[in-house]
């Protein structure tokens, strides 16, 4: 059933990353376009409520197929395939904290029936990149009416989505740690563009910054505190399903490396083929990544299980979704650069069919996306008290 | 017995969490979180009780609900000083 339900979906996913993303990727790449094509037809197979439980309508799909949809999609477009996984991220996160909440249950509904596009505002400038620290605060607007103003200095896809899910302080007495996520829906929010998205990579994500303004009803806050949302499934879900994006990616242009030196090897049977080597090498980079990605996903679905949630919410756990997010965003750019060192002037073009500029320009925002610095330094802190390796 | 590990709790939290507020002001059952402690000032924090009261908190232990009050980290030091067994049951 559910097997069955996630091969469909996988069927499908990887027909569209294949038959429309991969044929529009230059072109969202060179226009920093948002990547319409795709998120049409992954609307049309129904594919933005895969993660909507089958109760409330939607597709029911594991976490596992879901990882290998951002996969297949990142081999043939990382913008599309970096929406597609931001959106399920929300989609999983309100799914597995609604707590049976009414408003929250209509809502994923509502989602699955119109296939919603939902975009995060979790950055805001004076945070420095701390997610777990607001300044934008509810405020009780008139009865029954909250408000909050955030400046964001990225939203992706945010002129594109449907709604919002955005962090807060719980009120404007709180402490910067004490936070709630409020799902806004199109007509409630206001996003005044801020600048332009002009970058080296993710050009199809279009994540300018905005203020975004947003009135909505009490209901639509999300009972569960943020810091266990972010410990049990933010944090843990964004890693996974970003890093099969960036092992897609990486996938891709090791790809065009094997299909280049093959080519060669063609032209000159027998003859040494320095390439190949150097091939090899991209090899065993590519594997220690793909292990390290497979290992996050299964450890998270481990982890789960076993002691139910809390154990996501020791420091433990902390560290080793952390230590996924490093090790593939460090990993996938090493890759994409030794597959163009194996191509070489033929990979360095724009165009033609072993190019991999746009793979590796993709691959260096894994290392900005939540900064590796940060990170490294929740880590030592961590580290001072944290037991198990 | 009772009311010197919570005084000495307190004094270790007066000293660590970076509170916003005197931690005086604030019942046993308050959150810390809530007074303004940040992770950061939590990790130190867990540091401080360790050395104060010659313990280890093992890795289960180490999740915020385990320190977000006077009376939450009354119950984990508790639980490895009384009764040794039970933590050790559940190691995975």
């Amino acid at each position: 059933m559910a097997v069955e339900s996630d091969r469909t979906l996988l069927a499908d996913v990887a027909r569209i990353a294949a038959e429309v993303a991969a044929q529009a990727a230059d072109d969202v790449d060179r226009d920093a376009r948002f990547p319409i094509e795709a998120i049409t037809a992954l609307r049309e197979a129904h594919a933005l409520s895969a993660a909507v439980p089958e109760e409330l309508g939607g597709g029911g799909a594991t976490l596992e197929a879901i990882a290998r949809c951002c996969f297949e999609l990142g081999r043939c477009c990382s913008s599309a395939a970096m929406v597609f996984a931001m959106h399920q991220i929300q989609v999983i996160t309100i799914a597995r904290h609604l707590d049976g909440a009414p408003w929250f249950e209509s809502y994923l509904r509502r989602l699955a029936t119109e296939q919603r596009l939902v975009a995060s505002v979790t950055s805001e400038i004076g945070t420095g990149g701390d997610m777990g620290r607001s300044i934008a605060a509810v405020t009780e607007e008139e009865h029954d009416v909250r408000a909050f103003e955030k400046k964001a200095p990225t939203v992706s896809y945010g002129a594109h989505a449907d709604d919002l899910f955005t962090t807060v302080r719980r009120h404007v007495d709180a402490e910067p740690g004490d936070q709630v996520l409020v799902l806004s829906t199109s007509g409630q929010a206001e996003l005044e563009p801020t600048g332009e998205w002009n970058t080296l990579g993710m050009r199809g994500t279009c994540s300018p910054g905005f203020i975004v303004r947003a009135r909505f009803a009490p209901e639509q806050i999300l009972a569960a505190p943020f810091s266990t949302v972010m410990n049990q499934s933010l944090v843990p879900v964004s890693h996974i399903l970003w890093s099969h994006v960036w092992l897609g990616v990486a996938t891709e242009a090791f790809e065009r490396a094997r299909a280049f030196v093959r080519s060669s090897a063609r032209q000159r049977p027998g003859e040494p083929l320095p390439a190949a080597h150097r091939l090899s090498t991209v090899m065993a980079e590519l594997t220690l990544l793909r292990s390290e990605v497979a290992q996050g996903l299964q450890d998270f679905a481990s982890d789960d299980e076993d002691g139910g949630r809390e154990r996501l919410m020791t420091m433990a756990s902390i560290l080793r979704f952390n230590n996924l997010k490093l090790a593939a965003s460090e990993h996938t750019p090493r890759v994409c650069e030794g597959a163009l060192e194996v191509i070489g002037i033929l990979g360095y073009r724009n165009d033609g069919p072993y190019s991999v500029g746009r793979h590796l320009r993709d691959s260096l925002s894994a290392r900005l996306m939540v900064a590796n610095e940060r990170i490294h330094a929740t880590d030592a802190a961590l580290l001072l008290i944290a037991k198990e390796a | 017995m009772s009311d010197e590990l919570h005084s000495e709790i307190r004094r270790v939290v007066a000293e660590h969490a970076r509170l916003s507020v005197d931690v005086a002001t604030l019942a046993d059952d308050s959150d810390l979180f809530a007074a303004g402690m940040t992770s950061h000032a939590s990790v130190n924090l867990m540091l401080a009780l360790e050395d104060a009261f010659d313990l280890e908190f093992p890795d289960r232990m180490l999740t915020r609900g385990v320190f977000d009050s006077v009376n939450a980290i009354a119950a984990a030091i508790g639980e490895l000083t009384g009764v040794a067994a039970a933590s050790n049951g559940h190691q995975s």
